[in-house]
């Protein structure tokens, strides 16, 4: 879903941007619907006995994932913005997880008191 | 002196300048909440069993909370759709419910959500003594059905004066219905609606209790993890609702007359960063509340 573009001064393609604006509304209220839909979805799913905790986890995980996915995708306008904001993004994703890996790191390779 | 590029786009980065500002500042938020989410991972993964609590917040109003959250998501991006068609009316109360949707949710947390967890208190058995409140544990029934053990006998504290007078041996507590009941099969699993404290009072001695607390930030590594996350992401709920009382209010009826696109686009920066609020409780909610 692109950004809608400027707005014309003109009254008939002003006319015509207003209804394009319209279309994208109609998105955006499609998708706050399945958002809510993904809610009561998480909810129950974390119900249902999956086999093992870490399983529920995943399942709950990617689900949050897939909103949030959405809400960028569509709410923020990421599905079509300009490459300056996408490489501001992909930054802070690599040093998020850099910073996670640090995380791993330090429970995966434990300081321990001395004997 | 006009401020630059307000509305007209930048040659070299192709964007107005508050877009770049609002997503380099959202870059930054993302540092702060990943920071906080690493932490309660950590956390998480190096509990011992039966020191991560489950099931102890309450689900309905959890959910309600996250929809009101979407809800408003949607109307703030509906209220930069309607200046964008330039349709101020529909844009004033698009804004107002995403203000009210934003005070529901911090009156929620503020008044009903927190104030709850400080009414309740949880005591920690030492490990030598849990066989003798075996009756309110339930520790061999969680064994058979390979359940983490129960260390923790939790309700509403009815003396409170035993946490400060030392002449009081005992504390007694009106029962959650896990310790009132703990090998019933349907206490085995968290409870999708929220089950009060039962009439049953259990009595524990005090040279029997590790430690005993309210559900505060010093109860656990959990409730710790649980009130900074969501304190610093209520203080951007609050941010965020201020913001938008700003842009309701005529102050930027007037700023419309003389330049709708600039509202507009002032709109869409704030509306940025109440999806990233949005985004970061998609992840709160399951975390805390679920898992």
């Amino acid at each position: 879903m692109n950004n809608p573009p400027d707005i014309s001064q003109d009254p008939a393609e002003h006319e015509e941007y207003a209804h394009g604006i319209q279309k994208h509304v109609k998105g955006y209220l499609m998708v706050g619907a399945a958002l809510i839909v993904c809610t009561a979805l998480t909810v129950g799913l974390s119900y249902v006995n999956f086999g093992s905790q870490k399983a529920n986890i995943i399942v709950a995980l990617l689900l949050a994932a897939f909103k949030v996915s959405l809400v960028g995708a569509v709410f923020m306008h990421l599905a079509a913005e300009k490459k300056l904001i996408y490489r501001v993004l992909i930054f802070t994703g690599f040093f998020v997880f850099a910073l996670f890996w640090l995380t791993y790191l330090a429970w995966y390779n434990p300081i321990v008191a001395p004997h | 002196m006009e401020i630059p590029y307000t509305i007209s786009t930048r040659p070299d980065t192709g964007l107005w300048n508050a877009k770049v500002g609002i997503w380099l500042f959202l870059a930054s938020e993302v540092m702060l909440f990943g920071g906080l989410f690493s932490a309660y991972i950590f956390l998480r993964l190096d509990a011992q069993p039966g020191e991560w609590p489950h099931g102890l917040l309450n689900v309905p109003v959890g959910t309600m909370n996250t929809a009101i959250l979407i809800i408003s998501s949607v109307t703030v991006v509906l209220a930069w759709a309607a200046l964008k068609m330039r349709r101020y009316r529909t844009y004033w109360w698009y804004m107002l419910a995403t203000i009210l949707c934003g005070a529901i949710f911090l009156f929620v947390k503020l008044y009903y959500e927190w104030p709850q967890k400080f009414e309740h208190f949880g005591a920690f058995i030492k490990r030598d003594k849990l066989e003798k409140y075996e009756q309110y544990l339930g520790n061999k029934h969680a064994e058979e059905k390979g359940l983490q053990p129960r260390l923790e006998i939790s309700g509403h504290l009815h003396n409170r004066e035993a946490l400060a007078d030392p002449n009081i041996k005992e504390y007694e507590i009106a029962l959650d219905p896990v310790n009132a009941d703990p090998t019933n099969p349907a206490m085995d699993r968290p409870h999708f609606l929220y089950m009060p404290p039962t009439e049953k009072i259990g009595t524990i001695e005090k040279e029997d209790v590790e430690r005993i607390s309210s559900f505060g930030p010093w109860h656990s590594a959990y409730f710790a993890s649980y009130f900074t996350i969501t304190g610093l992401h209520g203080a951007h709920v609050l941010g965020g609702v201020l913001v938008f009382i700003y842009m309701w209010l005529p102050v930027s009826k007037r700023l419309y007359q003389h330049n709708p696109e600039h509202l507009a686009n002032r709109v869409e920066v704030c509306g940025l960063f109440w999806h990233f609020v949005d985004l970061v409780w998609i992840f709160v909610f399951p975390l805390f509340y679920l898992l």
